[in-house]
């Protein structure tokens, strides 16, 4: 029984982590291009929800269908910010640019109980509320399709930077800029590019809890302090870090909070996070 | 013309419209700040009471036809020259800090006669503490945490029966369900959020449990806005809980009910202490995965076969915002009222005036729209005559189930697994 229990709060712990990884996947990206900490990166979540909540309502197209078209969407949205907002304060002074993404944050969740009201939505469709029991062990459908999906993601991520040339002259821009310039990649566009992407990530994220987890415009604040953690634990900059990180992130959330008592969750994934910290200040696999 | 006297006239062009406008607004208006969650993760609550509260405003300054209510008249409070009440919202974010700084603003910039919220009862707190200070009446319709009325306040009044109470009906229920149907919870559980509200909960019913006999085997304090309740879940699950008692705000009680179902888990019963689970999205988010949830309320619509006050005032709400009146915006509804007759026999909105007003209040429970035998304060500023009853979802509907005596459907227990539905 106990074993049992054991393994089910493990597996549960990986399927949230992989939606952890995604959503700090997008953050990671645009830190570690142009080190800029984006607070409004829950609400390119909370959109991406939205975006599947009004397609399935209005048109009745499942969120897996119209994937495609919230990724587009969010892309282009990230994209927008970038060219409004970002763009002008590249070389502001850190607190300014903390504020304008801050300021970012207050007002996409003012825009979207505004237009949307504050309500909950869930989107009702074929397979969320189905479940798979094996062994004694219960998972939600709509959360091992998210765990998949999250995996592609962060895969497809990861093969861009890695193995496309695109992908390397935005690795180059993420290291320096300057050279990477007089290499005649175009470090303005590549800076836009990591938005796009930072910004699809989470919207992808929000498509795959959109079948599972409640709809409201203040829905991002309850993912974006444990992205910051992921983020960091991960490495700052690191797509293969964030993956390992969510993951970990997951795990110890669930697992700790059913052995030690899910009022210390968050202090324990806290805790863990000061003492990769302390080992290793760059996090598990960020550049010293 | 220098600049001395274009100061010295611009002044005084302030002051005079100053003076006329204050006056005249004396006799045309009662300024009552309103402090509620009007964005945040509450928000769709807050607005909710916000309606609630001016639709109450709305029957004292223009009138309901035949609503039976002393102040519904339309003539606003005739005791002050028919002056109407204009309510001033403000916004507390669900942060006690913020409650507490809106609040100081409504009272020293808008110059309010008294301050009613906030709902949560940690915003409650804070900002009543600024209302004592400033000395202007509080009046407080739905914030439930029984240490509010421990604190000796001066000017603060609460309409709403508190915690204590609730949860000696959740023990008062059992022990009636148990002589009518014989069954008695062998394991009870208790899941409560950790915010003020939640972990006060927490203590009360464990003390009270442990006092009555009852088994309490596992006790789970989760943070609120969590991303899942699997480790909560299979704790419960490995508890071998026959009966939960839980206390959730919405969105954590409806993340609760899914998880229950994705991982099987389920009890005879689940008792919950209102708010997320009364919510009027909790059951258009759940459908029929909300049936058979027991809830302590204050109100449930089914109580319009017995009085039928309740259900001229909702159809008016209905007919105004598209819903029904449920607890937390009855409650609401009823502050103000109990708020306005205060002022209008005070004939003034002089603050100690108000404040004796409040404490002499008498309200028959025929005029209200709870199911209460009335309004009166005792010294601490809590209302005596308040009580509470327990809803079931029943068919996707709230139907009350205790006192048996109002009950209008029978009581289903134990609730069918999630497999038999």
């Amino acid at each position: 029984m106990t074993g049992e229990i054991l393994l089910q709060t493990l597996l549960s712990g990986v399927l949230i982590g992989l939606i952890y990884a995604l959503v700090a996947v997008g953050l990671t990206m645009i830190f570690g291009v142009m080190d800029i900490v984006n607070f409004a990166h829950g609400e390119f979540l909370m959109f991406g929800m939205y975006s599947s909540f009004w397609l399935f309502s209005l048109f009745a197209l499942d969120p897996l269908i119209t994937l495609p078209l919230t990724v587009l969407m969010l892309f282009a949205l990230g994209l927008v910010v970038y060219q409004l907002v970002i763009k002008r304060i590249i070389n502001a002074p850190p607190l300014s640019q903390i504020f304008a993404t801050f300021g970012m944050m207050i007002l996409f969740r003012g825009l979207a109980q505004f237009f949307w009201k504050p309500d909950f939505r869930t989107i009702e469709n074929s397979y969320s509320s189905g479940k798979v029991v094996f062994a004694g062990l219960h998972f939600g459908l709509p959360q091992i399709i998210a765990g998949v999906g999250a995996i592609l993601a962060t895969g497809a991520v990861w093969w861009f930077i890695n193995r496309t040339r695109l992908g390397a002259a935005l690795e180059a821009t993420a290291q320096d800029k300057d050279a990477a310039q007089l290499m005649g990649i175009p470090s303005q566009r590549m800076f836009a590019l990591a938005w796009g992407i930072g910004a699809a990530c989470a919207g992808v994220a929000g498509v795959l809890l959109s079948s599972f987890f409640p709809i409201f415009p203040e829905v991002g604040a309850n993912f974006i302090l444990i992205a910051f953690v992921v983020v960091a634990l991960g490495g700052f900059g690191s797509v293969s870090g964030a993956f390992w990180a969510g993951i970990i992130v997951g795990v110890v959330e669930v697992v700790g909070g059913f052995l030690l008592g899910p009022e210390y969750k968050m202090a324990i994934v806290l805790s863990l996070f000061l003492l990769v910290l302390l080992v290793r200040p760059q996090g598990l696999m960020g550049r010293a | 013309m220098n600049m001395k006297t274009i100061r010295t006239i611009v002044a005084t062009a302030l002051v005079l419209t100053s003076g006329f406008w204050g006056s005249a607004r004396a006799q045309e208006e009662i300024r009552i700040g309103a402090v509620y969650p009007l964005t945040g993760a509450a928000a769709s609550t807050g607005l909710e009471m916000k309606n609630a509260l001016e639709l109450a405003a709305d029957m004292i300054n223009n009138g309901a036809k035949g609503i039976n209510i002393p102040l519904a008249a339309g003539a606003g409070l005739p005791n002050l020259k028919n002056a109407k009440i204009k309510l001033i919202f403000a916004d507390h974010q669900g942060n006690p800090q913020v409650g507490a700084t809106e609040t100081e603003r409504l009272i020293t910039q808008d110059k309010v006669a008294a301050v009613i919220g906030c709902y949560f009862s940690a915003v409650t707190v804070t900002a009543s503490q600024v209302a004592e200070r400033y000395g202007v009446p509080f009046l407080n319709p739905e914030s439930s945490s029984a240490t509010l009325t421990q604190r000796n306040f001066k000017w603060f009044f609460r309409t709403t029966p508190h915690d204590d109470l609730f949860v000696h009906n959740f023990f008062e229920f059992l022990k009636d369900v148990e002589a009518k149907k014989g069954v008695k919870p062998k394991r009870i559980a208790l899941v409560n959020e950790n915010t003020l509200w939640g972990t006060e909960t927490n203590k009360l019913e464990e003390r009270l449990g442990k006092e009555l006999g009852y088994n309490i085997v596992e006790k789970i304090i989760y943070p609120a806005k969590s991303t899942q309740l699997t480790s909560e879940v299979q704790r419960l699950k490995a508890s071998g809980a026959d009966l939960i008692m839980q206390s959730s705000y919405l969105g954590d009680a409806i993340l609760a009910m899914k998880t229950y179902k994705e991982q099987g888990f389920a009890p005879e019963a689940i008792l919950a202490n209102d708010a997320g689970f009364n919510d009027s999205e909790f059951l258009k988010t759940l459908g029929k995965d909300g049936n058979y949830v027991l809830s302590r309320e204050v109100w449930a619509l089914d109580l319009t076969s017995r009085n039928p006050l309740i259900k001229q005032v909702n159809d008016l709400y209905l007919q105004k915002y598209k819903v029904d009146f449920n607890g937390n915006s009855a409650r609401s509804f009823t502050g103000l009222f109990v708020l306005a007759d205060a002022i209008n026999r005070a004939k003034s909105v002089d603050p100690e005036a108000v404040r004796k007003a409040l404490s002499e209040t008498n309200m028959p429970g025929s005029q209200l729209i709870m199911p209460w035998a009335g309004v009166k304060f005792d010294a601490t500023g809590q209302n005596t005559l308040g009580s509470g009853i327990i809803v079931q979802v029943q068919d996707g509907k709230y139907v009350t189930v205790w006192p048996f005596a109002l009950a209008s459907k029978d009581l289903i227990w134990p609730m069918p697994g999630w497999d038999k539905r």
